[in-house]
C-alpha cells in the first residue's frame, strides 16, 4: 500500500471528473486525479499513484527510474499491481455511476 | 538488484561513498535514521551499508504504517469485523498483523467477512454495491495515504452512503520523530526524511527537527543513488555545522507539499489527544480522528470496541527496532519464533518492515560481513 507506482494519463474524464485512465506497467487503469486539481493534468503526464490517487506529478524520467525501481521489488510490486488491478481494471463505474444505476 | 549492479551506477556509488568517508571527522561515529520503510527496503535490498564507512551507521525508523498499529487497535478493529452483518475492508499487508487473538485472515478463516481491497474508494464500491452489508474500511497509513481516505469520506458523505465507515488509524509523521529526539539518551545525527509522506506534507514540517532539536533532516528519493546521496546531503551538513531541511527528492517533492491533499485531510480529520504507537507508547497529538460532520461515517462511534490497550508480546522487541535501538538481528526472536510467514512483531509482516527487509536480504551474511567492514 505504500509504494508510489507511476502511471501515464492517456484519457482524462472528459466531464472534468475526478478519475483518469492512466496506463501502469502496460495496463489501463483508472485512478483519482482529484488531488493534482491545481496542476492541470493532461493526457501524457506522469502521476504517481498511491492506493488509487495520483499524489504527485513526475517527469517521464522519473517515472520511468522508479518504475525500473519498483521492477526490482519483484513481488511487493506485482502483489501491488495486482491489487490495483483488481481494484480499477475492471470495466468498472465510478462509484457515482454505479449508485445511479442501481437507484 | 539492477542498478547497482550496472557498472555506471556502481561508479557512481563508489564515488559518492568516497566524499561521504572524506567528511567523517577521525573518530567521530555518525548514526542517520532513515524513517521511511521504503528507504529501508531499499538500502537492504541493495546493500547500501557496505557503501557507507565503518562510522556511519543506518538505523530504522517508525515510517512503516503497518509496523506501528498497536495490537489494542487491531483488536479492536478484529472485534468489528466479527460482528453480524459486517464487511471489514483493509489493505492487504494489514490483514497478517497480529493483534493478540490473531489476524485479520486468522478471523477470515473463522468467518468474518474481511476483503482485502487496494484503495478505500474499493471499500465504498463494496458499500453500495452491497447494501445489505455494513461495510467498515480499515484505515491505516501516514499522511500519504490519508488524502485517499479523506477524499472517500467526502465522497461517502456527498452520496449519502448510509451502510459504509471507517475505523481510523491515520498517523502523523512529525510526532513519533518528536517522540524518538525527546527520549534521553537519543544518539542519532540526523534523519533521512521520507520522500511519499513528504509529496503531501512538504518540506516545512520537518523544521521543527532542525530549529527544536538540532538535527539536520534530508527528504530523500527511493533510488540507491539518492539514499547515498541523501547521506552525502546529511554528513556535509553535520561536518560544517549547519542544521537545516534539504530536499533530495525534488523531482518529486516540493517545500510546501500537496496543499489539496492537506485540505481534504483537514476538511475530514482532526487529531487525537493521543495514540498509542507499537514499540513508542502513547504519543500525544499523533493520529488522526474523524471530524464531528463524518461521525456517522465514524466506525468508532458506530460500533463497540474494547478499546484495550494491549501490551506487545514480551518477546517482541519492535519498539527497540522502530526506535533504531536494536537492529532487527539483534532482537532476540528474529528470524527464530518470528518471520515473514508466522510474524510476532509487525516489523516483520510489510515487506518495508526493517526485519522484513533484513530476513528477505542477505541476513546470512550481513552481521558479519558489517562487522568486517567496520573493524
Amino acid at each position: 500500500m505504500c509504494l508510489g507506482i507511476p502511471g501515464l494519463v492517456t484519457e482524462l474524464d472528459p466531464d472534468g471528473g475526478q478519475l483518469a485512465s492512466v496506463d501502469v506497467s502496460g495496463a489501463k487503469r483508472r485512478v483519482n486525479i482529484a488531488l493534482l486539481a491545481d496542476e492541470g493534468v493532461k493526457v501524457g503526464d506522469w502521476v504517481l499513484i498511491h492506493v488509487g490517487f495520483a499524489l504527485a506529478r513526475l517527469d517521464e524520467e522519473e517515472a520511468h527510474r522508479t518504475i525500473e525501481m519498483l521492477e526490482g521489488m519483484e513481488s511487493a510490486y506485482y502483489d501491488e499491481l495486482s491489487a490495483m488491478g483488481r481494484s480499477a481494471a475492471e470495466p468498472q463505474a465510478p462509484p457515482e455511476r454505479v449508485a445511479r444505476q442501481s437507484k | 538488484m539492477k542498478f547497482m549492479e550496472e557498472y555506471r551506477d556502481r561508479n557512481k556509488a563508489t564515488a559518492v561513498s568516497a566524499a561521504i568517508a572524506e567528511l567523517c571527522e577521525p573518530g567521530r561515529r555518525y548514526k542517520l535514521m532513515e524513517v521511511c520503510g521504503g528507504h529501508t527496503y531499499t538500502i537492504y535490498k541493495h546493500g547500501l551499508e557496505y557503501y557507507l564507512p565503518g562510522a556511519v551507521e543506518l538505523v530504522h525508523g517508525p515510517g512503516c504504517p503497518v509496523c506501528v498499529i498497536p495490537m489494542g487497535r487491531v483488536d479492536d478493529a478484529i472485534s468489528i469485523a466479527r460482528q453480524d452483518g459486517v464487511t471489514m475492508a483493509c489493505f492487504g499487508d494489514m490483514a497478517r498483523v497480529p493483534g493478540s487473538k490473531g489476524s485479520f485472515l486468522r478471523a477470515k478463516a473463522e468467518g468474518a467477512d474481511v476483503r482485502v481491497v487496494y484503495s478505500p474508494m474499493d471499500a465504498l464500491r463494496i458499500a453500495i454495491e452491497e447494501p445489505a452489508r455494513k461495510v467498515v474500511f480499515m484505515a491505516i497509513g501516514f499522511e500519504t495515504t490519508a488524502p485517499s481516505t479523506a477524499l472517500t469520506l467526502q465522497r461517502a458523505k456527498a452520496m449519502d452512503v448510509p451502510n459504509f465507515s471507517v475505523f481510523c488509524n491515520h498517523v502523523t509523521i512529525i510526532p513519533p520523530l518528536r517522540a524518538i529526539l525527546d527520549a534521553p539518551d537519543v544518539d542519532i545525527d540526523g534523519f533521512v526524511g521520507p520522500g511519499h509522506v513528504s509529496a503531501v506534507i512538504g518540506c516545512k514540517p520537518y523544521e521543527v527537527v532542525t530549529k527544536e532539536y538540532n538535527r539536520p533532516l534530508v527528504v530523500s528519493g527511493f533510488e540507491p543513488l539518492d539514499i547515498l546521496q541523501s547521506v552525502y546531503m546529511l554528513m556535509r551538513q553535520l561536518a560544517s555545522g549547519r542544521c537545516e531541511v534539504e530536499n533530495q527528492y525534488s523531482r518529486v517533492v516540493t517545500w510546501e507539499g500537496n496543499p489539496r491533499a492537506l485540505q481534504a485531510i483537514e476538511e475530514t480529520m482532526e487529531p487525537r489527544p493521543h495514540f498509542e504507537w507499537r514499540g513508542l507508547g502513547s504519543i500525544p497529538l499523533s493520529a488522526l480522528k474523524l471530524r464531528d460532520e463524518f461521525a456517522r461515517f465514524d466506525a468508532e462511534l458506530i460500533y463497540q470496541v474494547p478499546g484495550v490497550r494491549v501490551a506487545d508480546p514480551r518477546a517482541c522487541q519492535c519498539g527497540q527496532v522502530l526506535r533504531g535501538r536494536l537492529r532487527p538481528w539483534e532482537c532476540r526472536v528474529f528470524a527464530k519464533a518470528c518471520t515473514p510467514e508466522r510474524p510476532i512483531g509487525t516489523c516483520m509482516v510489510s515487506s518495508e518492515g526493517a526485519c522484513a527487509a533484513f530476513y528477505n536480504f542477505g541476513r546470512l551474511t550481513r552481521p558479519e560481513r558489517l562487522a568486517e567492514a567496520r573493524s
